[in-house]
């Protein structure tokens, strides 16, 4: 059967058959945010998941690279090859010095409409999440906003983009059907780091933005840079040691912050604790919180709901501490104990030191 | 000044359960809420009310129910309050909810014309934060997302200026009247309804309208027609086919249980030797 009268394939109800004019859209795109000199690490997570669905799909990958002229900009195009782009589409103009909204809509608008990609991934930042928004709007696309997984629909050759959904119970999978580009955003530790291949290189497409200074209507006045010392850096952690309900009382949630000192390990904490107050929103690690892959979770009086599972589920080593058997975390842990986490907490506080003591004596 | 604020009634999403067994939503009794998102931009509008002097006007788009919603809002102080509701927006991603909450915007500027719309940073049902920059892009508003303070507003020079969270740090932005704002949380602290506002809020008309009040003419914009994205399937993350090693010894007192989880867990995982105690403080 030729592909010109196959049976429409239907999804959702309705027609998936790709219009003919949108089969000129071709490649996966992926928008390489940077700030202050310093690539968002998102984008080159975003890298190593666009390279797997440009090879399922047989086509190429692109780095999308816009900023102020200069070799630094263009230095970022290098690292997107190293990464795995194929080849890197370079906007550079003095408006894009700093991410201002209109700018950056309309530029990668022009360069959607004049190279035509299928798919355009961003990572869900603050600046990713802002453009990503503009972009399909003007554009009249659908967009999945952080996805936990991508992947291609073998039927329809589409874009599957996968999300939590209903407050994080479930997941869903999101199809955009006759429209293009397919664009969707993944937070930050979602996806691991793409390998790094110094050898790579590739061309280097460029476009002109079109734009001058007073084309613009917004002006940044100033830009103050957070200290860094004063904030938790849970994306990046080693350890991780997560507090939840099953503490019962604020003042239980000690026990985890008692632990996380001997570990030297960062403090997370379950949604309804920050909720509650318990601790400041920014160590709520989960999907409407920080996503983060340590090398050690310890997950104590958290269930495991996928609100909270889509935000460690990355990490290597999960220790849960739950004392209903049948939690949800135990599906997906690492190592379980069954018992009550106030007593176990404590525990292995003390046995943790004890370890390091003796390791310390002999190292 | 007139202000329009952008709010949503949704699910309590902390109160929804799913069905162990069917892996379906169980809806029964979880109560609706004006997105907790959604508060922290009426409080700012309201602040620049009692600044500045506003007429701030609240709009819901939902079923009819959400009509409890924005009597919440004029509780608060709202000055007046828009549902706009039809079975046609049935189905709407963001990109059709933005049609449709825009050209809303659009008829209410009619009447009197609008100098900042603001939202939420996103709802807490659908997450997406995509609503806000789409009704500013129909709308061909400035866009101002993320926004943690206003500093000022002068409709003298037609001005604004707010500090927004930026990657690693916080932008001091400067843009036209009129624009649209979408609310960082946690930057505010929603007020107490006035006894005198929980009168009025009884009392006072809430203007419903439907699509064509709202002055949508192509039905295709709306709805699962307008909408690009579809939902191919719903499911629960399936479970690892290993299931979490169960730690247990003889005694099964919490201090023997830490012991052995340590010893396994070390003899298994060598790397994290160096990892545990490095930042210890």
């Amino acid at each position: 059967m030729s592909e010109d009268n196959a049976p429409a394939k239907r999804a959702g109800g309705r027609k998936i058959e790709l219009d003919p004019r949108l089969a000129a859209y071709q490649g996966v795109w992926v928008f390489v945010e940077h700030e202050r000199g310093e690539a968002h690490t998102v984008s080159w997570e975003l890298m190593g998941e666009g390279r797997k669905l440009a090879d399922k799909l047989g086509v190429s990958l692109s780095g999308v690279v816009m900023g102020a002229p200069g070799p630094e900009t263009r230095q970022f195009c290098q690292e997107a090859f190293r990464y795995g782009a194929d080849r890197c589409y370079l906007m550079e103009d003095p408006v894009l010095a700093d991410y201002r909204n209109q700018p950056f809509t309309k530029g990668l608008t022009d360069l959607v409409n004049a190279y035509q990609p299928e798919i355009l991934l961003l990572g869900a930042s603050t600046l990713g999440r802002d453009l990503a928004g503009s972009v399909a709007t003007t554009l009249q696309t659908g967009l999945t906003a952080d996805c936990t997984e991508l992947n291609i629909d073998p039927e329809n050759r589409s874009l599957a983009a996968s999300r939590p959904t209903f407050g994080g119970s479930l997941l869903c999978t999101i199809l955009t059907l006759n429209y293009r580009p397919q664009m969707a955003t993944v937070r930050p530790r979602v996806m691991p780091m793409a390998g790094y291949d110094a050898s790579r290189s590739g061309p280097i497409i460029e476009h002109p933005l079109n734009l001058v200074e007073t084309d613009i209507v917004t002006k940044v006045l100033n830009y103050i840079p957070d200290s860094r010392q004063d904030k938790p850096q849970l994306p990046f952690a080693d350890i991780i040691v997560s507090g939840g309900r099953g503490l019962k009382t604020p003042e239980n949630f000690q026990l985890v912050w008692d632990l996380a000192k001997v570990l030297g390990a960062e403090v997370g904490a379950s949604r309804p604790v920050v909720q509650a107050g318990w601790v400041e929103l920014e160590r709520q690690v989960g999907q409407s919180g920080k996503t983060v892959r340590p090398k050690l979770y310890i997950a104590a009086g958290i269930s495991g709901a996928v609100q909270h599972r889509v935000g460690m589920e990355g990490s290597d080593v999960i220790i849960a501490i739950n004392n209903d058997p049948n939690a949800p975390i135990f599906d997906f842990a690492t190592y379980g104990i069954v018992g009550n986490a106030l007593q176990v907490l404590p525990a292995l506080t003390e046995a943790f030191r004890q370890h390091l003591a003796v390791a310390q004596k002999a190292g | 000044m007139h202000i329009v604020v952008c709010i949503k009634q949704v699910p309590d999403s902390s109160q929804i359960r799913v069905h162990p067994v069917t892996n379906t939503i169980m809806r029964q009794g979880v109560p609706a809420i004006v997105n907790p998102y959604d508060l922290f931009a009426l409080e700012e509008a309201l602040r620049l009310k009692d600044v500045y002097g506003a007429h701030v006007t609240v709009l819901c788009m939902g079923p009819p129910q959400a009509e409890a919603a924005l009597r919440k809002a004029i509780s608060f102080g709202a000055d007046d309050a828009v549902l706009v509701t039809d079975r046609a927006f049935a189905g709407s991603d963001t990109l059709a909810t933005s049609f449709a909450l825009a050209s809303t915007i659009a008829q209410i500027n009619k009447n009197m014309a609008i100098d900042l719309v603001f939202c939420g940073k996103q709802t807490i049902d659908g997450d997406t934060a995509q609503v806000g920059p789409g009704i500013a892009k129909r709308l061909d508003l400035q866009l101002l997302t993320y926004v943690s303070q206003v500093e000022t507003v002068d409709t003298e020079r037609r001005d604004i200026i707010v500090q927004r969270r930026a990657e690693g740090g916080v932008q001091v932005l400067k843009t036209r009247l009129p624009c649209l704002i979408t609310m960082l949380e946690g930057t505010n602290e929603m007020r107490f309804a006035t006894q005198a506002g929980i009168f009025r809020a009884a009392r006072h008309p809430v203007k419903i309208w439907d699509k064509t009040a709202a002055g949508i003419e192509d039905p295709a914009k709306i709805g699962l027609k307008g909408s690009p994205t579809v939902v191919s399937k719903v499911f629960a993350p399936k479970p690892k086919t290993i299931k979490a090693e169960l730690i247990t010894c003889e005694s099964d007192t919490p201090k023997d249980l830490a012991v052995t989880l340590i010893a396994k867990l070390l003899t298994q995982n060598p790397n994290l030797e160096t990892a545990i105690g490095k930042g210890a403080r």
